[in-house]
């Protein structure tokens, strides 16, 4: 059953993640990659992880993504990518392509030398708000603090790029 | 037995709430009518069957019959899919609000609520978030500037009155602690943990931010912008008409009725009140009145604030709302750790 049931969501996972590439428009692309992390969540939710789900549909599904169509939106949708295939795109997808294939193959590698830790949500609450909180509070707190120090840094950063040169006779 | 209480009593009890939610939407349009009529001193509906009573069902005919136009300049997949993604977000929400306590029926113990979640908190606010979907896309794909213009203006209200939102959600949270030793962010439990007095205060204190919060994530009156027609004709909803348009409305009417469920649960007890525990229908009644009189409260300023300016409505909320839930937070942090 559940095995059944990942491989449902498994299967729309990849088609999401397709469509990100495939499609044509690029707000197509932002939708299947909506797809992609809704899906995310709902695995997240069969290995009883709830906090991560939510917070995955919160910030993914709720920010970013939504970031992605304003942005979209805003410097035209409806081209074919922004500029054509020039060199720069070539250069891209190959980079890209092989990045995929070393992550595959480090993720090939550690599930065949038995690396990775099977999560398969056997112990109750352990993705719980509680635990999460326990643990980022306690083990993970210098972390979890310098995590908050970087995003002010990059939310001041766009503050100051956003920001317009001061006029000089004012 | 097993997979009757895990899937047919759950659906069964979704299907009553999507059509109790539906009701609700067609009634909240009376309601409002008839309240505006009072506040403009006219009558409002009054020839749809006896006191207008049948308005609602001769609008909803009216838009099912409407013929369909799907303007040729739309992008058609997403035009068709914005309005019933506009739509799940607002009637999903409720699945984690309690409308009353466990009553028996047929022999079988039934929780009014459909899921107890230990993150019922959470649940609220990432369908929110994810309720902006349904505007964003109908104002990309109407290809309309009318429509882009106020698509972004509302999704962008929508995001940035989410902060101060969750800041007091958060708070509220917090103070669940209290009563029992150990917090939880599900709403079930928030209705049922007694909390003192002194508390039941500080939590209204913070009522009018919440309830300003919530006007705002439902695009009402002041912050209606969606709707600005002497600047954006229809905003969002330009292209659409008929029974898209209807989709529409129903989701903005329907996320007003969550919004007073998540407040009466949050700040007026839910469905506690005198009498619940010998009588638990009594409860539900008692929701549905609380449920009732928060609307109210929408329509009241409705019908008495004019519509704010743009550029106020985000100063408003990143220069003041947004600061102040902060320190409503801050406060009740203080008193959580020291009480």
């Amino acid at each position: 059953m559940q095995l059944l049931f990942f491989l449902a969501l498994a299967a729309v996972a990849i088609a999401g993640a397709l469509g990100v590439v495939l499609s044509k428009k690029p707000v197509y692309s932002a939708l299947s990659l909506l797809v992609n992390f809704a899906v995310a969540a709902l695995l997240f939710i069969t290995l009883q992880a709830q906090f991560v789900a939510v917070v995955q549909i919160i910030v993914y599904a709720g920010a970013i993504v939504v970031l992605f169509l304003f942005v979209i939106m805003l410097i035209g949708g409806d081209l074919t990518g922004v500029g054509g295939r020039t060199r720069m795109r070539n250069v891209a997808s190959i980079v890209a392509v092989v990045a995929g294939v070393l992550l595959l193959a480090g993720l090939g590698y550690a599930v065949v030398a038995g690396q990775m830790a099977s999560a398969n949500g056997d112990v109750p609450g352990q993705g719980s708000v509680q635990a999460i909180a326990q643990m980022l509070f306690t083990d993970y707190l210098l972390p979890f603090e310098l995590t908050a120090v970087l995003l002010l840094v990059a939310m001041i950063g766009a503050v100051v790029l956003a920001r317009k040169p001061a006029e000089p006779n004012t | 037995m097993d997979w009757i209480t895990l899937l047919v009593v759950p659906a069964i009890k979704s299907l009553v709430l999507i059509i109790l939610l539906l009701l609700g939407f067609a009634y909240l349009t009376y309601y409002e009518r008839k309240v505006l009529a009072r506040f403009h001193a006219r009558y409002g509906p009054n020839r749809a069957g006896p006191l207008g009573l049948l308005q609602p069902i001769a609008d909803a005919l009216k838009a099912i019959f409407k013929e369909e136009i799907i303007p040729g300049h739309v992008d058609k997949p997403i035009y068709l899919l914005a309005p019933v993604l506009a739509l799940i977000p607002a009637l999903v929400a409720y699945a984690v609000i309690p409308i009353g306590p466990s009553i028996t029926l047929f022999g079988q113990q039934i929780n009014l609520f459909i899921a107890d979640v230990n993150i019922g908190f959470l649940y609220i606010l990432a369908v929110a978030s994810v309720g902006t979907y349904g505007v964003i896309l109908a104002g990309w794909s109407s290809n309309n500037k009318y429509a882009t213009l106020g698509s972004l203006r509302t999704s962008a209200q929508m995001i940035s009155y989410e902060l101060a939102l969750g800041t007091m959600l958060a708070a509220i949270v917090l103070t669940t602690s209290l009563a029992t030793g150990t917090g939880s962010l599900s709403l079930v439990e928030l209705v049922q943990t007694p909390r003192p007095l002194w508390l039941w205060a500080w939590l209204w204190l913070g009522f009018p931010i919440v309830f300003i919060c919530m006007l705002a994530e439902t695009n009402r009156s002041p912050f209606d912008f969606p709707e600005t027609e002497n600047e954006l004709v229809a905003g969002f909803q330009t292209e659409y008409g008929g029974i898209k348009f209807a989709l529409f409305f129903m989701a903005e009417y329907i996320h007003m009725i969550v919004a007073s469920g998540v407040m009466v649960t949050v700040f007026f007890g839910g469905y506690r009140g005198p009498f619940v525990d010998e009588l638990p229908l009594l409860g539900v009644l008692y929701f549905v009145l609380k449920v009732i009189l928060v609307l109210f409260l929408f329509l009241w300023v409705r019908a008495s604030v004019p519509r704010a300016r743009y550029d106020q409505l985000m100063a408003f909320n990143w220069k003041f709302l947004l600061e102040l839930s902060l320190v409503y937070l801050a406060i009740t942090a203080v008193i959580v750790a020291f009480v």
